[in-house]
């Protein structure tokens, strides 16, 4: 299972392994340090590694994965609900119900592609949210959320010990998942770890090439005789599965589902990660989710209060206006901020982030007089 | 493609890189095990609250009230400004002098009025800004939530508005605490007058926010109105956060019913209201009758929005602004000069709560959370606008009194919307902790 994958790659794998365990202390510095928001950055680089697979590569815009992230984080629930606070059936069931819906939803969506493909999968995730918001209340608890109870059964639970007072922690044989500390972390952690190298086992291999394929020129390839569905169908159920099992590890850290989090801002969310950190790049999925997940904590904490600390030392009609003018784009306005950063993004670097760090990288080895060696850097590809 | 060879110097070398990083985190673990240690207990000179208010979604005119409030009660709880409620409250540890000599700092966050944001929010005041404290929230199915998670923290959880039965009944939490009175409340407050008013022959036609509040909310005033003679026609549940309610209204018309019950709040009131009477549902006559309709739960900020519709309506409120006690005058006056506006119930009853957790903290002469949940438990006070209060220990709900209210014909300016109907005594609305279920859970203190 070792053989397919450059040196390179070693190294890359090698590195990212090392960056997302020392988190809690590369972090320290920039106040992102603290567990809530580690978890999210592993659980939502999860998802859109997930979804680079079927973006990146085949080209097929999915307007409704947070669908399977909702479908995964009810079913996790249940699970803890009606069997154990051991997350390993939660997220068995997470995935097995996320690959379904999958299935369902891409065997309709896949027969047609471009915008219709787009607007099918927006379709069918508005329904699923509005069948978990209002229709399928007994089963999601529709607004208020669906939650663990102390009457909950957990029968497997119950066969091997009394129930505690009040509610129990998810805890993957013993350690503790949900209620705070790093366990949690820990856990998503070595999960975006195992979902970043089989990403990266897709990218590589002949099949990550049909998917390639695909993007580039599908009629091509079905003159040369290859049947394209099977093959995207197969891409859109597993990144449906990453996306059910980022649901699964949502609520492993903390047993909660929510109906919002299906709701098509978060399908449109995934999309600008991919595309903020770079489509079809095998880390620029996850650096997007950290950036905006980031930027989504640390903008929205801020209030007028705080611009005032910051602009402080200006004359006081000066900082009058600027922070009034500044506070349209933190607080509740923080979506503005990601806007502007994301138009300016697109138009100036279409490659995202990733490219942005390559043109770096160039100028940086041309300056160092290594000019000769300069890969060009690729040309720039088109959000489609 | 190079080949990944693997030598056994190699292998040490990485198990031994690979076991240094994943145990140099641990060092971050907090090895506190000390008895009396409860989660984020302050070790500086400031202790920090944590605000959860909805800034966006159907309730943003509650939260943005609220966190006024909040902010207010820092202040007089720092010893700044005339000191609002703390003068008046009875009995009173605090000093004006912060809180057990520390300064109260704090930090909010907007929950959008979702549960999802509420509890990432909440998580992240007391994970990363150490807030030993939340309170706040204007829906219940937040308060629910972030109460949930507060439980599991170990953190103590103020509700703000919140008014729902489950709050307190079968959700109730050992670390969530409820000043706002609850819908069995409203029912119970609102029944006789409304008979009185429009008869004891009604046929009754709900329409409800669709999440935990509207449930109970709807149940409470079926058992109200039923108990009195009336009958249910219907009841219709809407999404929260609905711009049009059109499609809810028009069989309302054609169901034989002579009164709507609006079992909605915020932004979703307003809507269903305006609509209601665009519609022509108060001109027309059913059965009879003069065709009517009652909002449970009203607030000033609701009737400010939907204007002239309000006026007649019947409804409660947790506590008005023009109540005439000390308390009330004192509090009002402060939030005035401050805002230059008077207090919603939302704005009172978040800065009383913020008021009483300081309180506790002094009685108990401890942040330790289990020693200061047992302080709340059972407190009786008095002097915070609402007359004598218990803090019930069984169930953790205030039980005090509560208003009737009316939609003003005539009202002055834009805050004397509402008239006080009549003032329901503590007594008539105790009722028995055991009719909605559910269990506290333990009060162990928790490290995070």
């Amino acid at each position: 299972m070792f053989k397919g994958l450059s040196r390179n790659d070693w190294i890359m794998l090698a590195g990212f392994t090392a960056f997302v365990l020392l988190m809690p202390i590369i972090l320290q510095p920039i106040g992102a340090a603290y567990p809530a928001l580690m978890q999210k950055f592993c659980i939502f680089g999860i998802f859109a590694i997930g979804f680079n697979i079927l973006f990146g590569l085949t080209g097929y815009l999915s307007f409704g994965h947070a669908a399977f992230l909702g479908v995964g984080s009810y079913a996790a629930v249940w699970s803890f609900k009606l069997f154990t606070m051991n997350i390993i059936p939660a997220i068995f069931m997470s995935v097995f119900f996320a690959a379904i819906f999958a299935v369902v939803i891409g065997y309709v969506s896949l027969r047609r592609s471009g915008i219709y493909f787009s607007i099918l999968t927006l379709a069918f995730a508005q329904m699923c949210y509005n069948l978990a918001y209002s229709v399928l209340t007994p089963l999601t608890n529709g607004e208020t959320g669906l939650q663990l109870t102390l009457r909950d059964p957990r029968w497997i639970d119950a066969m091997f010990h009394e129930p505690g007072a009040g509610l129990p922690r998810a805890t993957l044989f013993g350690l503790e998942t949900s209620g705070g500390g790093l366990g949690g972390f820990y856990l998503c952690a070595v999960a975006l770890i195992i979902c970043f190298y089989i990403s990266m086992r897709i990218f590589r291999s002949p099949f990550g090439m049909m998917l390639r394929a695909i993007k580039s020129n599908q009629n091509r390839m079905r003159y040369t005789g290859f049947d394209t569905r099977p093959y995207l169908l197969a891409a859109f159920v597993i990144s449906g599965v990453y996306a059910g099992l980022a649901g699964s590890l949502m609520v492993a850290t903390d047993p909660l589902a929510g109906a919002e989090r299906m709701q098509w801002t978060a399908s449109g969310e995934v999309v600008l990660m991919t595309i903020l950190g770079g489509v079809g790049t095998l880390i620029g999925p996850v650096v997007g989710a950290a950036v905006i997940k980031y930027f989504e904590n640390i903008f929205s904490s801020f209030g007028p209060d705080t611009l005032h600390g910051v602009f402080s030392f200006l004359p006081d009609t000066i900082e009058n206006a600027l922070v009034s003018f500044l506070s349209l784009f933190v607080g509740e306005g923080w979506n503005l901020t990601l806007g502007v950063i994301f138009v300016l993004l697109v138009v100036f670097m279409p490659g995202g982030i990733i490219e942005g760090l390559r043109r770096l990288w160039v100028i940086f080895t041309r300056r160092r007089g290594g000019g000769d060696a300069v890969p060009a850097a690729p040309h720039p590809q088109p959000a489609e | 493609m190079s080949k990944f060879i693997m030598t056994r110097r190699g292998l040490l070398r990485a198990g031994a890189a690979s076991g240094v990083a994943l145990a140099a985190p641990m060092h971050f673990i907090r090895g506190a095990y000390a008895e009396d240690i409860s989660c984020n207990m302050p070790k500086g000179d400031t202790v920090t609250f944590g605000w959860s208010v909805p800034l966006t979604g159907p309730y943003a005119d509650e939260g943005a009230d609220e966190l006024k409030a909040f902010q207010l009660a820092v202040k007089h709880l720092n010893g700044e400004g005339d000191g609002g409620m703390i003068p008046t409250m009875k009995p009173a540890a605090l000093k004006g002098n912060g809180v057990l000599g520390k300064k109260v700092a704090q930090v909010h966050g907007d929950s959008q009025t979702k549960t999802d944001a509420a509890r990432d929010n909440s998580k992240r005041m007391i994970e990363r800004d150490g807030a030993i404290m939340i309170s706040g929230g204007s829906s219940s199915a937040e308060a629910v939530a972030v109460q949930s998670l507060c439980q599991d923290m170990g953190v103590i959880h103020m509700s703000g508005l919140t008014h729902s039965n489950d709050t307190t009944g079968k959700d109730k939490k050992r670390y969530g605490f409820r000043h706002f009175f609850n819908a069995y409340q409203s029912g119970v407050a609102l029944g006789p007058v409304i008979a009185e008013a429009y008869g004891k022959d009604r046929k009754a036609y709900h329409l409800t926010a669709d999440y935990t509040w509207g449930w109970t909310q709807e149940e409470s005033m079926k058992a109200a109105t039923e108990a009195l003679g009336w009958q249910t026609v219907a009841a219709v549940r809407t999404p929260l956060g609905s711009a049009d309610f059109s499609q809810y209204i028009t069989p309302v018309l054609n169901s034989g019913a002579d009164v709507l019950i609006l079992n909605h709040y915020g932004k979703d009131m307003v809507n269903s209201l305006t609509q209601s009477v665009q519609f022509g549902l108060r001109d027309k006559e059913v059965n009879g009758k003069k065709f009517e309709i009652v909002v449970p739960l009203f607030s000033e900020l609701m009737a400010q929005g939907a204007g002239d519709a309000v006026k007649g309506i019947y409804g409660t409120s947790n506590w008005d602004w023009k109540l005439d006690d000390d308390a009330t005058k004192a509090f009002t006056k402060s939030f005035g000069q401050e805002y230059g506006a008077p207090p919603s119930q939302a704005a009172h009853t978040c800065y009383v709560q913020a008021l009483l957790y300081a309180d506790a903290c002094e009685r108990a002469g401890t942040f330790f959370a289990p020693a200061v949940i047992k302080a709340l438990e059972g407190f009786e006070f008095d002097g915070l606008g609402n007359g004598s209060t218990l803090y019930r220990a069984e169930d953790h709900q205030c039980m005090k009194s509560c208003l009737v209210v009316q939609g003003k014909e005539n009202p002055k300016d834009k805050y004397d919307l509402m008239e006080i109907v009549k003032v329901v005594p503590r007594e008539v609305t105790t009722y028995d902790p055991a009719i909605f279920g559910g269990e506290l859970g333990p009060s162990d203190a928790k490290q995070c």
